[in-house]
This record gives structure tokens, C-alpha cells and sequence, in this order.
């Protein structure tokens, strides 16, 4: 029975536009299998397994079952979380903390080359209402950007900065394919999806998958030195109807927050944290998300961005990765933001490895038309930080 | 940390084959309303919320967004999980886990679906690989053909065996109120019903149905201080799955998912002979032949030997050991749900609340969830 669960290892695919040589099976077996030789581990050793992945994105009903051989769940226990990855950690450490397993292998994978992402995201809104207005994702995100962008008075070359800065770190993420040096004024230039989201401050569709292990506190020191601990983790979801939400500030990341942060035992952020990966498939919420983080006030994400504090050699690196825009899958993006956080606790994440020693770190993703369902995890290099056992999930003011 | 927790209260949907008068929201709010009120709560005692259906068969693409509103997670820690038929009891076995891990005291589990939005068998045909296997071995009805024809050949099972499990089960389905399918069929009737694929016949297959289906799992302390139900513990579960392939599977000859999840679950809950140790068992039987065979699979008689364990009358519910006293699934089908609605089943006799299809001094039940490529997943709940 183990009080902490620690990630002992990762591993991402390339993530490319389009992976046409793979099939879905292959790209899994590849991310998993290179996740197991990296931990020199074998796969009788893997207790139980949860992968995210989306019927939709991959056109397979039950598109778990596309892949038992290739992941090693043949006569193990798997679950599907379909939603983000950063969820599917979440309900991986749960598991642990059940008490009935030591590890759990935790993978998400997408081919969105194979699908029409427009067409799927406008089956995610109500057939009756929503549907035949044609909103996808884009359009979604587009009245949320409208929505913060007025209520607080962000300019568009605010947000053109996230971009800039996003794609432009990308550019030295040899893991992801949309990075480039570029300027706000090109991302500016680039072709208006929907009033106010650039082209370039859009997610693109991706291939791709990524994988980690999550081990007990007994088990975590037999594979690796350096494990990352989940010293705080939240999750929570928000209202579907985009009319009945307060669009223009991310309560939901909040309310996910204020529980990942009770559990970590954080009380003041911007102080507490040394680097944030957070899922930017729109400009805009590299500056929203951060206030909603607590990182800095609400309306002053542009600020924060401009203080150069949230870039790689600042005191709290935002997205040295690029995040999501520089090229992730959906789905993948949020385990890919928590691979790429453990990462720069290990001190292992390369060519984007930020100079500053990185103890805790933030990883968050989420899903669902402007970020309705979001997640927000802490690691930490020291165990002892967090996971108070008193949950934040339970209910206000109950003992 | 691992916690007890137990399932304190149910609720489920009147099933149909057509739910016109509610949407996809309002059919999960049925069941979730009809579980919060069995467990005297409001959503605001509600720490967490998993759901799961099959999102193919109503065309909607995360529907668990949608139904926020239905389902009372608003602002709470909400997660969806699916995995074809064993959905249901994922969801379940997630709501149990959430409640051992010490994070979460009270998780509302909710699995759904409403086939009459969508076509079932177009999306189950998605399931299967679209080079090698889609053309020639998807559904349920061809792939159970095989697996019969099979399993008939082996072990020398008559269709007359087979028939008998549809005549206990939609004769056991007249006590359910909320069973779709509720009308006595004889042996003669499912041998003359219409054949869909030789040797399955329409009365041998489960129907589709709209449905939703509810738990409550809570911790020791709730279950014990709050709870107005007697609470059916979580004594044992576990999960296998297979090979994507069904060409690649024993199938019905010996499911191996159901024979390695049984010996798991047996093992934790102390289980040495089944047959006498359960009180009640409620199998995900997708067609007659399937419970015959997963019979042997848990150890109820020897392989091979689940036509004359149905000919001696053992799973009536005048038996030893009632198999599927709810009717099962060829009586109510709505997939998503279905899993769950075993162990709600199952922990509704435990409970003590199953009304005219109640067992008598259930301590001991099992339930039994089916899907993908013969997945499984066990439960075992036990009362105080």
C-alpha cells in the first residue's frame, strides 16, 4: 500500500502532422515498447495499464481495442480514459493509492491525419441546438478569446505574442514539427480562422503518442534514481453550454487548481513553482491559464508574458516545450505536458532543458470546447512534498 | 491507503427499445435522480462523477460534457471511461478504486446509452480492424455464430441447451420493473424464432436498449453512518482483457479473460467453490449460448459442462445458485449500462432490495461484465 506515486520514466513519439507509415498499433508499440527498454523493464512486470485515446479521433469504437497486443494488456487489466492524458495520470496514481497495484502504465495516442478534426469537434456540441451552427473547437475557443480579450483589454498582438513565443520555443523541441523563430507581427499575418484566433495561434491536427510509468513509493527506486513525484493533483469540468458559462476567465482551471494545490500542500504559486507546462491550443490561454493558476493576477497573463518571467531562462518557464501549439495530438497534449514537465525535474529533457534548477513543476491539460474539463498536476522532486492524505476532492468543510 | 468501499444505492432507467420521450441528458438524469434519491443524497454529497457509453452508437463525441448538467458534476472531479460492453462495470470498478485511494469519500458511477439516436451494429462494426476484419468477422451476431457453432461442436451443447437460458432469464425478467424485454418465451418459441446467423436466432440474442444505470460508491465511514441502504462491499474485483483479433480468440470454447479474471477475484475474496459460496451471480450475457460457457469459465461446473448444468435446473431461480434474476442481458441491453446494471443487480440482492426477483439470504453475489474482444470484468460484493 503506497501513500505517494512517483513517474519513473517517459517516453514520446515524434509528433508529426501526419505519420503516414504507421499504423495506429505500430505507434503504439513503438512509444510503448521504448518506455519499457528505457526503464529495462518487461512487460510481465506492468501491473495494470490506462490509455486515453477518443473513439472519434480514431474512427474505432472501443479504440483501446485497436491496441491490447501492442500496449501488453493481453490478460491484464487496461482501462480507457477518454478524455485528456493528464487524467489518465490522475486515474493511474488512483489506482496505485487503491492499494491493489504498484505500478500502472499510462499511454495516450492519436492519429488525427486520419479524421477531419472540424467535423469531429462538431459532434462534441448538442445535435439540436449547437450542432447545425456549425461550432467546432476553433469557433469555441475563438468567443472565449473574444470574451477575456474584451473583458480585461488584451490586444491582439498580446496574443500573438503567446504564439511568438510559443512556436518560436517549439522550434528547439526536436520532439514536435510546427516550431519556428517568428514574431508576433507574422503570427498576425498569418490567415484569420475565427475573429480573433490566427491560423497561427491554433492548434493543429497531429500524430503521435507518449508514455510513462507510475510506480508506488515501494517500487519507484527499482526503476529509476530520479523519480517525480505527484505531489498534488485536481480535476474538475465546467458547464457545456457555452452561454451558460462566464467564458472570459477559466473558473474550472481554478476549482482544478485550488484542489491540486490544497493536496501539495501549496499556498502561494508564484513563489512555490519552478516551471509550468500548460495545454496553449489557442494563444490566449497561455495568458489566461496562468492567472487562473494563480501565477499571476486575473486580466495580467499579457503582462506576465511580457515581463519575460514565463520564458525558458525566466524565473517561471512557461512552455519551454512550446506546449500544444508547437504540434501535439489531442488527448496526448496533456500527457505529453506532464512527460514534458517530469522531464525538466529530471533534468532530462534536452535540447529545451530550462537553465534554473526545476524542483516543482505544474502540468495541465484539458479537453472539451473551451477547455470545459481541466486538470492540473503537481510533481515535485521531493517526496516529501504533498499528497496530504486528507483529499481536496471531498467536499468543503468536512473533516 | 486502500480503503473499503462499498456500492450504498442504485438507480436505473425503465428500459426500451426506444426512449422517445427524453433526450441523451435527460435519460442520464432518470437514473441519476432515481440513485441520489435511493441514497437519500443530493448532488452536493457527491465528491466525483465517472461515466461511459459508446460514443459511435448516438454519434455524439464526448457526451460526458453534455451531460454535466444531468449528471450534477458541475465544478466536481469528473472523469469518463469506457471500454465497449464491460463500460459499465469500468466505471464501476473506477468508482472503487477512487474510493480506496483515500482521495474521494462518495463517487456517483453512471453508465448510459440510447442506441434508438444511432445504429448499434454500424458502430460495433467500427470496432473491428478495417483491412483484415471488418469485412468478414464484426458484430455481435456474426462473431457469436462462430463462437457457438464452435462451442456447440466441442462439447456437443444443442441449441435446446441454449434455448433454456432464454426461457429462465425472460421468465426471471417478469419480476423486473425495469427490465426492456418482458414477456415468457418457451423453448419452442426461441427455436422458431426468426435465425439471424446459424445457430443464433433472434431469441437466443440480447436486444438493444435505451437505459441508464446508476451507483453510488462511498466509503467505510458513509456506507456505515449515512448510508439508508445495507451496503454491498467491494470484496473483489478484477479485469482482463484480450487480443484485438476474434480469429486470434478461444472464444466460447474457453474464455480465458473470464477463466484468469475468476481465478484473480476468487483468490481475493476466498472463493474455493463458487458454486456454493455465491448466493447469486448476473452474467453480461450477450446470447444464450454465452452463459452456458461462461458457466465453466467461472468454475460453476467442469468444461464443457454448461448444458447439463442449465438442464439440472441449478440457475433457476429455485436453485442452488440463481444466475441473472434481473432477466439479464437478453432481457435489457442498453450497452454502456449494461455492465453496470450487474452490479447494481448484484449489489441490489446483496441489499436486500430486489423486490419480486429478490434471492433469498443473499450474502454472496457476483457480477460479470463482457466486451471488446471477449474482455471481462469481475466483481464480487458481499454484505455485512
Amino acid at each position: 500500500m503506497s501513500n505517494r506515486v512517483a513517474i519513473v520514466g517517459t517516453f514520446s513519439s515524434r509528433y508529426e502532422r501526419e505519420k503516414r507509415g504507421q499504423h495506429i498499433t505500430e505507434l503504439v508499440y513503438e512509444t510503448v515498447s521504448g518506455l519499457m527498454k528505457k526503464l529495462g523493464m518487461e512487460m510481465s512486470q506492468v501491473d495494470n495499464i490506462v490509455s486515453c485515446s477518443q473513439d472519434f479521433l480514431d474512427g474505432r469504437t472501443i479504440s483501446n481495442r485497436t491496441i491490447p497486443e501492442a500496449e501488453g494488456a493481453f490478460l491484464k487489466s487496461e482501462a480507457k480514459l477518454a478524455g485528456d492524458g493528464s487524467q489518465a495520470v490522475f486515474y493511474g496514481m488512483i489506482r496505485i493509492l487503491s492499494g491493489k497495484y504498484q505500478n500502472c502504465l499510462v499511454l495516450a495516442h492519436a492519429k488525427m491525419s486520419e479524421g477531419s478534426q472540424n467535423v469531429i469537434a462538431n459532434a462534441m456540441f448538442d445535435p439540436i441546438f449547437q450542432r447545425a451552427l456549425g461550432l467546432d473547437e476553433i469557433i469555441a475557443a475563438a468567443l472565449q478569446a473574444r470574451a477575456y480579450m474584451t473583458r480585461y483589454h488584451v490586444s491582439p498582438e498580446q496574443t500573438a505574442a503567446a504564439a511568438a513565443k510559443a512556436l518560436t520555443s517549439a522550434a528547439k523541441n526536436k520532439n514536435v514539427f510546427r516550431g519556428k523563430k517568428i514574431t508576433a507581427k507574422q503570427v498576425l499575418a498569418s490567415k484569420m480562422l475565427a475573429s480573433p484566433i490566427h491560423e497561427l495561434e491554433a492548434f493543429v491536427p497531429a500524430d503521435g503518442a507518449c508514455a510513462l510509468m507510475l510506480a508506488s513509493e515501494e517500487q519507484a527506486l527499482k526503476w529509476t534514481k530520479n523519480p517525480v513525484w505527484i505531489a498534488g493533483a485536481g480535476a474538475a469540468i465546467e458547464q457545456y453550454y457555452l452561454g451558460d458559462r462566464e467564458l472570459s476567465s477559466a473558473r474550472v482551471l481554478k476549482e482544478a487548481a485550488k484542489r491540486a494545490y490544497q493536496m501539495a500542500g501549496i499556498k502561494h504559486p508564484e513563489k512555490e513553482i519552478d516551471l509550468v507546462e500548460l495545454s496553449n491550443y489557442f494563444s490566449f490561454q497561455e495568458l489566461m491559464y496562468p492567472e487562473a493558476l494563480g501565477l499571476c493576477a486575473p486580466g495580467k497573463g499579457a503582462a506576465l508574458l511580457a515581463s519575460g518571467k514565463t520564458m525558458a531562462d525566466g524565473k517561471i518557464p512557461v512552455n519551454p516545450s512550446g506546449g500544444v501549439l508547437g504540434g501535439n495530438p489531442l488527448c496526448v497534449s496533456g500527457l505529453a505536458r506532464v512527460i514534458e514537465a517530469a522531464n525538466q525535474i529530471r533534468g532530462e529533457a534536452g535540447s529545451i532543458q530550462v537553465k534554473k534548477p526545476v524542483k516543482t513543476a505544474l502540468a495541465q491539460g484539458s479537453y472539451g470546447p473551451a477547455g470545459q474539463s481541466q486538470c492540473l498536476l503537481v510533481l515535485a522532486a521531493d517526496q516529501k512534498i504533498g499528497l496530504t492524505k486528507k483529499s481536496p476532492a471531498r467536499k468543503k468543510g468536512k473533516k | 491507503m486502500a480503503r473499503k468501499a462499498a456500492i450504498i444505492a442504485t438507480g436505473q432507467t425503465f428500459h426500451k427499445s426506444k426512449r422517445r420521450d427524453v433526450n441523451i441528458v435527460e435519460l442520464i438524469h432518470e437514473a441519476v435522480k432515481a440513485c441520489l434519491e435511493d441514497a437519500q443524497m443530493g448532488p452536493k454529497d457527491i465528491d466525483a462523477v465517472l461515466i461511459g457509453n459508446m460514443e459511435h452508437f448516438e454519434g455524439v463525441y464526448n457526451p460526458d460534457l453534455w451531460a454535466v448538467d444531468a449528471t450534477g458534476a458541475l465544478f466536481k472531479h469528473a472523469l469518463k471511461v469506457t471500454t465497449g460492453g464491460t463500460t459499465g462495470a469500468s466505471v464501476a470498478h473506477a468508482g472503487y478504486y477512487h474510493v480506496a485511494s483515500g482521495l474521494f469519500d462518495c463517487v456517483l458511477c453512471i453508465g448510459w446509452e440510447k442506441q434508438s439516436d444511432g445504429d448499434t451494429t454500424a458502430g460495433l462494426i467500427f470496432q473491428s480492424d478495417p483491412l483484415f476484419e471488418r469485412s468478414n468477422m464484426a458484430g455481435a451476431i456474426g462473431t457469436f455464430a462462430l463462437a457457438a457453432s464452435e462451442y456447440m461442436n466441442k462439447f456437443g451443447i444443442s441449441e435446446e441447451q441454449a434455448a433454456k437460458v432464454a426461457v429462465k432469464n425472460r421468465g426471471n425478467a417478469m419480476n423486473n420493473p425495469h427490465a426492456h424485454l418482458r414477456r415468457p418465451v418457451t423453448v419452442q418459441d426461441v427455436l422458431t424464432s426468426p435465425p439471424l446467423a446459424h445457430p443464433i436466432k433472434l431469441l437466443d440474442m440480447c436486444p438493444t436498449s435505451d437505459g441508464a444505470c446508476a451507483i453510488i460508491v462511498a466509503s467505510e465511514e458513509i456506507a456505515k453512518k449515512k448510508s439508508p441502504n445495507k451496503p454491498a462491499w467491494f470484496k473483489a474485483l478484477a479485469t482482463r482483457h484480450d487480443q484485438p483479433f476474434n480469429s486470434d480468440l478461444p472464444l466460447l470454447i474457453n474464455m480465458r479473460t473470464l477463466q484468469s479474471a475468476a481465478k484473480e477475484a476468487y483468490k481475493q475474496a476466498g472463493i474455493t467453490n463458487p458454486r456454493k459460496q455465491f448466493d447469486v451471480a448476473e452474467f453480461y450475457e450477450p446470447c444464450t449460448f454465452a452463459e452456458l460457457s461462461w458457466y465453466e469459465a467461472l468454475g460453476f461446473c467442469e468444461l464443457g459442462g454448461g448444458g447439463k448444468l442449465i438442464d439440472s435446473g441449478v440457475t433457476e431461480m429455485t436453485g442452488e445458485l440463481p444466475v441473472n434474476p434481473s432477466g439479464g442481458v437478453i432481457s435489457t441491453n442498453c450497452i454502456g449500462a449494461t455492465a453496470m446494471i450487474r452490479v447494481a443487480e448484484a449489489a441490489l440482492q446483496v441489499m436486500g432490495k430486489a423486490g419480486a426477483r429478490q434471492v433469498g439470504g443473499v450474502k454472496t453475489a457476483l457480477a460479470t461484465g463482457f466486451g471488446g474482444s471477449f474482455w471481462t470484468e469481475v466483481t464480487i460484493l458481499e454484505g455485512n
